[in-house]
């Protein structure tokens, strides 16, 4: 990358019980986030800020231990998963990498095989014989047969259609009401909205928002010129009525949405806002 | 008019057909949405229309006639992934001149800033990068523009925008658009009909 402070400030926070949305656009730093989270950024990269779990400051060595057993990552495609290796072998394997006994690895993995209704055969099968919806379970499974309190989901609904899209959201959810807290990080508004208790829009590498769900519902409670943008620009809203006539190029410096934005003035082009608190809510906007 | 005639299609000797006696025909500046779930061919239609694929039986036709090899191809594929369909060690300017020296009124309408040349196509965005495929296939000989998902990775915002763009430069030339996604919502909004060849329990 050329840019060398990218991303420059991200914020947020996620309670157990809870599905916390991270939206924005593609680009903005999402992914980054998660691999943040879970200490696997390559060598070169420069991270400043805190990381708290569970009320301590995580270090690379916690991250480290952590890792599988108390964070872990629903993976976005089915490439994660080894194609030579029966999945039922992949499943076992995890749970064994987080603790559980190899002798009891196989009846944890038959429960995990249940638990997300696939049949027993399906642990003798390898990757290519599972159909997206079913390879999806597959790496849910993976991700959760540990234990972990907090899973990070990135993009878990990409390349899937509608019926396999919503049924991966209810399981997402279905883990958050079992306690655990869920990270949903996704490019899909409407999708994460389906499930989601908050919602935090990140745009250019910073957090700009954070809302709860409901707030997203065209009544005006959006905080943030970038979220309203956002929302507004869903096909079954107003899809590209509300856009200016031509997108000016992007600039460098102070707020990242002053390309886009209508209420732009000259603080914003050289002064980044802070993220103050607003409505239950927070916003970094100099006009909010 | 872009018009195929009983298009059936299978990837191996020995499997079932993919789907078979499929008709369509896509008029100059009609739009026509193209939705379905996942696996059932859609993507692999949309080749079969540029000639990238041959069909089982059935043919397609531009104007009247067969598609020309060798020549510049009327009929354009967007794909959903930018980053597969460029050369990932060329830079911006070299992948865009692949086409022809595009004009500098098409890169204004798809906001494609000028410092973008000289970079790697891992250094743009996404959205970023899909504006220079669609202004690589909005080569002035283009006719008609086969949309396969072409938007369904890029957030609501990205999407709008770059929709916009295509759908104002359609109207202006007058171009066909075939729109594939399984967005309906996204489907109703922008096509004058679709074809629901594929949405049917098959």
């Amino acid at each position: 990358m050329k840019s060398d402070n990218f991303p420059s400030s991200l914020d947020l926070w996620v309670n157990k019980g809870e599905v916390l949305a991270v939206v924005g656009q593609s680009g903005a730093g999402k992914s980054l986030l998660a691999h943040a989270l879970l200490g696997v950024l390559p060598k070169n990269a420069h991270v400043s800020g805190q990381l708290i779990f569970k009320g301590r400051n995580l270090t690379l060595t916690d991250m480290n231990r952590l890792r599988g057993r108390e964070i872990a990552l629903i993976p976005q495609s089915m490439t994660y998963l080894n194609p030579l290796l029966k999945v039922g072998v992949q499943i076992a394997r995890a749970a064994e990498l987080s603790g559980v006994s190899p002798k009891a690895s196989r009846r944890a993995t038959m429960e995990a095989l249940r638990r997300y209704r696939l049949a027993e055969e399906t642990a003798s099968w390898f990757p290519f014989q599972l159909s997206g919806g079913m390879a999806r379970r597959i790496l849910t499974a993976t991700a959760t047969i540990g234990g972990a309190d907090l899973i990070l989901a990135d993009e878990p609904t990409n390349g899937l259609d509608k019926d396999t899209a919503g049924e991966t959201l209810m399981h997402l959810r279905g883990l958050a009401d079992t306690g655990k807290a869920v990270l949903l990080i996704t490019h899909d508004i409407e999708a994460a909205l389906s499930i989601a208790d908050r919602v935090t829009v990140f745009c250019g590498g910073v957090t700009v928002e954070e809302a709860l769900a409901g707030d997203f519902n065209g009544s005006g409670r959006l905080r943030h010129p970038y979220s309203r943008a956002l929302w507004d620009a869903l096909p079954g809203r107003g899809f590209v009525g509300s856009l200016p006539a031509r997108a000016p190029i992007s600039a460098n410096g102070g707020c990242p949405f002053i390309t886009l934005c209508q209420q732009f003035t000259s603080p914003c082009e050289s002064l980044l806002p802070d993220l103050k608190s607003l409505n239950k809510g927070r916003v970094r906007c100099h006009h909010a | 008019m872009l018009e195929a005639h009983g298009i059936a299609f299978r990837y191996e000797k020995n499997r079932p057909l993919l789907f078979q006696g499929i008709d369509l025909t896509l008029k100059p500046g009609e739009i026509i949405g193209l939705p379905g779930p996942s696996g059932r061919g859609k993507s692999t239609l949309a080749k079969i229309l540029a000639g990238y694929l041959t069909p089982l039986q059935g043919d397609v036709q531009v104007e009247g006639n067969p598609l020309k090899k060798n020549t510049f191809n009327p009929v354009q594929i967007l794909f959903q992934h930018p980053e597969l369909a460029v050369n990932p060690r060329w830079k911006i300017k070299n992948v865009l001149a692949e086409a022809g020296p595009a004009s500098p009124g098409l890169l204004n309408d798809l906001s494609i800033d000028e410092t973008w040349m000289e970079r790697y196509p891992h250094e743009l965005s996404g959205g970023e990068l899909q504006r220079i495929c669609l202004a690589r296939a909005l080569n002035p000989g283009t006719r008609y523009l086969l949309c396969d998902e072409m938007t369904s990775m890029l957030d609501a915002l990205t999407q709008a925008v770059i929709w916009k763009a295509v759908l104002g430069i359609a109207e202006k030339r007058n171009l066909g658009l075939l729109v594939i996604s399984h967005d309906a919502a996204l489907i109703s909004i922008i096509c004058h009909r679709t074809l629901d060849y594929f949405i049917q329990p098959g």
